[in-house]
């Protein structure tokens, strides 16, 4: 067919060769997710108690904060009018599945994230109000509420209603990026994202690039900080990402193979689409690079007897993997929905520009913050273990008791 | 100075007529445009349109009127025409369709032997089940009880969920006002008892405005003697632009 508008094939209509959601919308559910993923790895030692893993638990919980707080800046900046978002908590369309994104966010972020780390680090925040001076103590003092009650009773209830608050939190977890995928799945206008899998798909894959990520922040962090590696803990989160990830895998082939077997109206256009433009970004590395290798990597250390060294570097190259594979998969939901026309009868391109509000740099700044916010974090309420803190030397390592 | 009940009552009753006689005194010196506005009753129409391919000649027409009456801007459409080329067997699984610019210039000429070849108009269908009205996180885009889907740009987002949910390809962003925008039925026109623009400068009379509560209207008397069907039916948008010889192919 001929070539009638720049980056468009065969028939658009004619509003549709604007894409309307960019590269923003796509780190919308991968920030999301990962911090519903790392949150729920941080409930895995406190409610199943797998206690391995508690070396990663605060470490875990003030991930899911950090990007939790970069969470809405992609929407924000994507926004005609960001001016008027508030709209969307003072007259909430109720029939509207983006409406009650607010009300979502802030229930996890106050209640669950924001509470739960509060509760888990008052005894801290005590002591290093304590033992600080200055500037540093009026902070410490502040984050305290001015609740400095370290009986052991207090502690005890401190312990208790974490503990429940974890408990709310998963379903939380889940909601929150159930809910993403909803927003998605729920368009019954576009065939590449209506299924009634995408929330679930959502689910798991936010849970893979969750633990993905904490891993990875561990190691890199252990290794900043030049402390052993807890192997038994890296293993355990290995693990559970490989189960995590079986699970996520099943369920997109699960959807493809519908979609293949069905071939109902839209197969033939999102079919070619799969075949030529999302070919590298779906075929090449969401499903190869970033899903069947860590798969097989993760598979490999789970079945074979590997050297520790040997595991660490298969789990770093397995994490880096599901990272860049997870945000493939949110590219592919996200720009893919959009390059093929509801006629079914064409495609259009998307032109990723660098320097502008919706562009690439926009997009790597968004990526870079929440690191520097949990390295604020990590110098505020340090995540290590006391011991680890004094010999690390950290902010106030030496002062703890 | 003592004013007896008697007095009060009746200064009260001169008041109450006084006052509503002055205030449509002012109204009048105000601008004669309330009075037909007064006049219009929701509650009294709901509105439709009618589109018979076998009239349109794909001249552009209502593309151009609209663009015009409705200040849209280049290269956005509330309005626009396709037309469709659908090859005789075993071609005519993929037909060859075409809307150079939403045909605001019309089409260039083309011929291909044995193709069967008609124009198609498109707008917003005026959903009574409407997906966008439905995903609008703030309800910025309504439904009104005359039957039209219309958007209040001064409460839009501009989060584009609704360009998304339409499956027609109706919506669009205004460019510089950063809010959605689409065809409004030229509510401007039809609540004062004309009829839209792209009705108003079809050539053909491909395009007719149809108001379903008006028992006199002649569209029930079109629907009752024609076969008509909507775009995309298995949607189930409740879709009120109603087509008369809608072929197979189209989407």
């Amino acid at each position: 067919m001929a070539l009638l508008i720049p980056g468009v094939e065969g028939f658009m209509y004619p509003n549709e060769v604007e894409l309307q959601w960019s590269i923003l919308i796509v780190l919308y559910p991968f920030i999301t997710g990962l911090v519903a993923g790392a949150f729920i790895l941080a409930s895995l030692e406190r409610v199943f108690n797998v206690v391995a893993v508690k070396p990663t638990y605060r470490l875990a919980l003030l991930t899911a904060l950090a990007f939790m707080l970069v969470a809405p800046l992609p929407l924000q900046l994507h926004l005609g009018h960001p001016e008027r978002s508030f709209e969307m908590f003072t007259t909430p369309h109720r029939s509207s599945a983006m409406a009650m994104f607010g009300f979502v966010y802030l229930w996890y972020l106050m209640v669950v994230l924001v509470l739960e780390i509060w509760l888990d680090y008052r005894k801290d925040i005590v002591l290093m109000a304590q033992s600080s001076k200055g500037l540093v103590r009026v902070l410490y003092r502040i984050l305290s509420l001015g609740s400095s009650n370290l009986s052991e009773r207090s502690l005890r209830i401190d312990e208790r209603v974490g503990y429940i608050i974890t408990v709310i939190g998963i379903p939380s977890a889940f909601l929150l990026h159930g809910y993403v995928g909803f927003i998605f799945g729920s368009v019954k206008a576009n065939p590449w994202w209506s299924t009634p899998l995408m929330p679930v798909v959502f689910l798991f894959s936010a849970m893979v690039s969750g633990i993905a990520l904490v891993m990875l922040i561990y190691m890199a962090s252990t290794k900043i900080r030049r402390q052993p590696l807890d192997m038994r803990c890296l293993d355990t989160i290995a693990r559970y990402l490989f189960y995590a990830f079986l699970i996520d895998f099943s369920l997109e082939m699960l959807d493809l193979i519908h979609r293949m077997y069905e071939a109902g109206e839209s197969f033939q256009s999102l079919d070619f689409m799969v075949h030529t433009q999302l070919w590298i970004s779906h075929v090449m590395v969401q499903i190869v690079a970033g899903t069947v290798i860590p798969l097989l990597l993760l598979a490999a250390t789970q079945l074979l007897r590997l050297s520790d060294l040997r595991r660490r570097r298969i789990y770093a190259l397995a994490g880096i993997l599901t990272l860049v594979g997870i945000f493939a998969m949110r590219w592919n939901v996200v720009i893919g929905g959009q390059l093929f026309s509801k006629s079914f009868l064409g495609y259009t391109t998307y032109k990723l520009a660098f320097v502008t509000r919706e562009g690439l740099l926009a997009a790597i700044l968004l990526m870079i913050l929440p690191f520097a916010i949990l390295w604020g974090l990590a110098k505020l309420l340090p995540p290590w273990a006391p011991g680890e803190v004094r010999s690390a030397g950290g902010l106030h390592g030496g002062e703890m008791g | 100075m003592s004013t007896t009940r008697r007095e009060l009552l009746s200064q009260i009753t001169k008041l109450l007529i006084v006052t509503p006689a002055a205030a449509a005194f002012l109204d009048r010196l105000g601008g004669a445009e309330t009075e037909p506005a007064s006049k219009y009753l929701m509650a009294d129409h709901y509105w439709a349109m009618v589109i018979d391919i076998d009239k349109c000649i794909g001249c552009g027409n209502c593309v151009r009127g609209c663009a015009e009456e409705n200040g849209v801007p280049r290269g956005y459409f509330r309005t626009w025409v396709e037309r469709y080329e659908v090859g005789a067997w075993p071609a005519s699984e993929h037909p060859e369709v075409d809307s150079p610019d939403g045909a605001f210039d019309g089409f260039p000429e083309k011929t291909r032997p044995g193709a069967k070849c008609f124009f198609v108009p498109k707008l917003c269908n005026q959903c009574e089940h409407s997906p966008c009205v439905q995903v609008c996180p703030v309800g910025a885009t309504f439904e009104t009880p005359d039957g039209l889907v219309l958007v209040d740009q001064t409460y839009c987002l501009g989060c584009r969920y609704c360009v998304q949910a339409c499956p027609y390809g109706c919506r669009y962003i205004l460019p510089d006002k950063q809010v959605v925008d689409k065809c409004s039925l030229c509510y401007h026109r039809i609540s004062k008892g004309l009829t839209t623009a792209c009705c108003e400068v079809c050539p053909t009379g491909a395009r007719t405005l149809a108001d379903l509560k008006n028992p006199k209207d002649p569209v029930h008397e079109f629907l009752r003697t024609n076969s008509v069907q909507v775009l995309k039916p298995h949607m189930a948008t409740g879709a009120k632009v109603y087509y008369k010889s809608l072929d197979q192919s189209v989407r």
